[in-house]
């Protein structure tokens, strides 16, 4: 029998990168809001540089709900799904403990792909079956939030556009954005100068990208340390802009937010009314009722749709919010495959840094060319970054080794002299949904509740393919230009597993009958929820998704605050 | 740089065959060697402790580009593994190990540990081919064990780190470490000679 707790006004479902940031403009505007996280709170202490551990199951520490929930994929429907992996983390903060921690904007294409393609290249070169629109918005209405959240995070970084002003320091591609980063860019390193210069060469315009990275102390965090193990772990001394260090703690000091760690959602509950009421959720063994003013679901792309699609009601028979059948459709997980990797014939000193301290090329991204004489529409972001480990530094030989030996002496040498003399780019490409590609709930795989995970039916059509090949080409010019003696080009995948940047399943837009929230982020059919993450995102860009999905989390919650008569009551 | 001899290196690193060529310096790296074999095992038996040893010394071998897996103590790491957070692979190990010895008696008429090198690494060529999961396995494991952070137990003396020319786990990296002209310095630590962090499991 659940413990029916006192009411408060906001609910908030997932205290990661989206959640973490609402969280903010909603408790300086006096709103009682409490956070809800499956995982626990983190210190310093857990972020040891140790490769090892990092790699292991024990990593990070206390309940990891995605250990148990891992999706299901398969590449179309007549396919069988296997369960994959869970990319991200459960934590007060969630993967923004572990991102990247790339902050970009999205380009100002990027919200109009549809309308654009067609004024610029005419209706048929949308490809065929796609189900992309038009953002309810565009750029400029973003870009307020995109700056609220630079400067609550702590965003580093060279403007390439301040307010129609360009500068090739930056990306000359970017759109207006009102005032420069709050730090300038993570520096450079040897390496990303001699990538630098061989762009520079091919007419190119590198810059240093943006990262949520401090470069230097913020708001009482240390600069960057530069020492590695900053992917896929945390940062010792909190440069890392995670919203565990920057916004929850702010939102905290209010006095109106309340973080309740270890606690694991598994309803969200209605009345007959169709307004949500409140979530019932798990700590320890005990369950709670929690009865709030408004929900706003924060999970991972996946949890919020399969928390939604778990939400059974009278007035929600299929789902909450999912009258309309549109919870888990238009999904696409960014086409991050396909990578090119380089072997030079000098060591590259690549053993520290991070992977945000690198050079970015965007001339080959979007719509920044002309696609007149191609077959695809988009394109790719191309970054050159630093860090390496050592045991991936010798496993990852293996690619450059085949028909090789893979011990002994004759191993041992090559590993000796190319340790050091590899580099993979990280090649973002635009990647559109699709009618065939959605989530839904797996009928057979379920996790220790008993309650179905979610399957991912999905696979890259021809567009994400060909935008593919295209970086291949571009990429292995950069590296060769650089001196990279050996090339090699991971091959076009179709599968479309489970990633860290998955979009959709809860699309943004005014149409009810094609997106489950409007155009400021609230249900369509149920008034009082409100949805967080990339799973509000139509479009991918050729970048990193998470500095979007927080503006559009500020912005959902600005508007909450702002609105909260209509909404809440 | 001056180019040595195989010879003049591995008397540099204490593994000379004859007297004369050692180095008293280098000495206490055979020394620890010694002192190694003698070490009782946590977890696995001695008999599978010494061919897990043989093993490991094949796998990434003591030569002219200096010390190999065994000098970095892998099987040492693996042991100290198998008792905690490698213990699911206990028992692999032990039908692994037993499977190695039968193969060497079979074909070559003694224990995996008694074999020549040349013999060990033909035993070794037939169960990469004949059990992929066990011998994939020991290498992954000896990977770690050599290149992994010294607190599991393994990468003695930095020998992993040295080889692929990894300058250490350190807590704060000037830009001067950087640089693609200039080698860092080693740091010489692990990540918890710093003090900062909470250990996991080894």
């Amino acid at each position: 029998m659940a413990t029916t707790l006192k009411k408060t006004n906001v609910v908030i479902v997932g205290l990661g990168a989206a959640g973490g940031v609402a969280c903010l403009p909603l408790a300086q505007a006096g709103i009682d809001v409490i956070g809800l996280d499956a995982g626990p709170r983190l210190s310093t202490r857990d972020m040891a540089p140790d490769e090892l551990r990092l790699s292991r199951n024990a990593w990070p520490p206390g309940p990891q709900k995605t250990d148990n929930e891992a999706p299901t994929f398969r590449p179309n429907a007549s396919a069988k799904a296997i369960q994959g992996n869970h990319p991200m983390m459960n934590a007060v903060g969630g993967t923004s403990i572990h991102y990247w921690a790339q902050s970009w904007r999205l380009n100002p294409w990027d919200f109009k792909v549809r309308s654009e393609t067609i004024r610029r290249y005419g209706a048929s070169r949308i490809p065929k079956g796609s189900t992309i629109e038009d953002w309810p918005f565009d750029y400029n209405e973003l870009e307020q939030y995109y700056d609220k959240v630079e400067y609550a995070i702590g965003v580093s970084g060279k403007a390439g556009n301040i307010n129609g002003k360009i500068d090739d320091h930056g990306n000359i591609f970017e759109g207006p954005r009102k005032r420069e980063y709050p730090m300038p860019p993570l520096r450079s390193t040897g390496f990303t100068e001699k990538m630098t210069a061989a762009a520079r060469m091919l007419g190119w315009h590198p810059f240093a990208g943006p990262a949520g990275v401090a470069s230097k102390s913020y708001e009482g965090r240390a600069g960057c340390a530069y020492h590695g193990y900053c992917s896929g772990g945390g940062c010792h001394v909190n440069a890392k802009s995670s919203t565990a260090v920057s916004t929850i703690p702010k939102a905290e000091k209010t006095g109106h937010f309340t973080v309740v760690a270890e606690a694991r959602v598994t309803t969200i509950e209605v009345d007959n009314n169709g307004r949500v009421t409140g979530v019932t959720y798990v700590k320890g063994n005990q369950e709670y009722f929690q009865p709030t003013d408004v929900v706003l679901v924060a999970g991972y792309v996946y949890e919020n749709a399969r928390l939604l699609l778990l939400s059974k009601s009278k007035a929600y028979p299929n789902g909450l919010s999912n009258n309309h059948g549109q919870v888990g459709r238009h999904y696409f997980s960014h086409n991050q495959g396909d990578g090119v990797s380089a072997l030079f014939p000098f060591s590259l000193n690549n053993w520290y840094g991070l992977p945000a301290q690198g050079v970015a090329v965007d001339n080959w991204a979007d719509d920044n060319f002309d696609h007149s004489g191609l077959d695809f529409i988009g394109g790719g972001n191309m970054w050159v970054y630093t860090e390496r480990r050592p045991i991936a530094s010798v496993n990852g030989l293996a690619a450059w080794m085949q028909g090789k030996p893979t011990w002994g002496s004759a191993w041992k040498a090559f590993v000796k002299e190319n340790a050091d003399r590899t580099n993979t780019a990280y090649l973002q490409k635009t990647t559109l949904p699709y009618e065939d590609n959605y989530l839904d709930l797996d009928p057979d795989v379920k996790d220790p509740f008993g309650l179905p995970v979610i399957r991912i039916t999905g696979e890259y059509k021809d567009n994400e393919k060909k935008v593919a090949l295209f970086m291949h080409e571009k990429m292995e010019q950069w590296y060769k230009a650089a001196g990279a003696v050996t090339i090699q080009r991971q091959p076009i995948v179709n599968a479309m597993g489970p990633t860290t940047h998955a979009y959709g399943g809860t699309r943004m837009g005014a149409n009810p009958d094609t997106n489950v929230v409007n155009g400021w982020g609230f249900s369509h059919e149920a008034p009082n929820l409100g949805i967080l993450g990339a799973s509000v995102m139509g479009t991918s860009g050729a970048r990193n998704p998470t500095l979007t999905l927080q503006a559009i989390a500020w912005r959902t919650a600005e508007y909450l605050a702002k609105n909260w008569k209509s909404v809440a009551t | 740089m001056q180019r040595i001899s195989r010879r003049e290196m591995l008397a540099q690193l204490g593994m000379g065959l004859g007297a004369a060529t050692v180095l008293p310096l280098a000495s206490p790296v055979r020394a620890r060697a010694q002192a190694a074999a003698a070490e009782s095992f946590v977890s696995l038996t001695a008999s599978e402790g010494e061919t897990l040893r043989a093993i490991v010394a094949r796998l990434i071998p003591a030569d002219e580009n200096g010390p190999g897996a065994l000098e970095a103590r892998a099987d040492r790491y693996i042991d100290r593994g198998l008792a905690g957070a490698l213990k699911s692979s206990r028992s692999a190990y032990a039908s692994g190990l037993a499977a190695v010895n039968a193969q060497a008696q079979s074909s070559k008429g003694a224990a995996f540990a008694k074999l020549s090198p040349a013999d060990q690494d033909a035993v070794l060529t037939n169960i990469q081919q004949t059990s992929p999961p066990f011998f994939n396995l020991v290498r992954t494991h000896t990977i770690q064990g050599t290149f992994s952070d010294p607190f599991y137990g393994g990468n003695a003396n930095f020998i992993g780190w040295d080889l692929i020319g990894y300058p250490g786990a350190r807590t704060v990296v000037s830009p001067n470490l950087q640089l693609m002209d200039k080698k860092p310095e080693p740091s010489r630590k692990s990540a918890y000679d710093y003090g900062m962090f909470s250990k996991g499991e080894i």
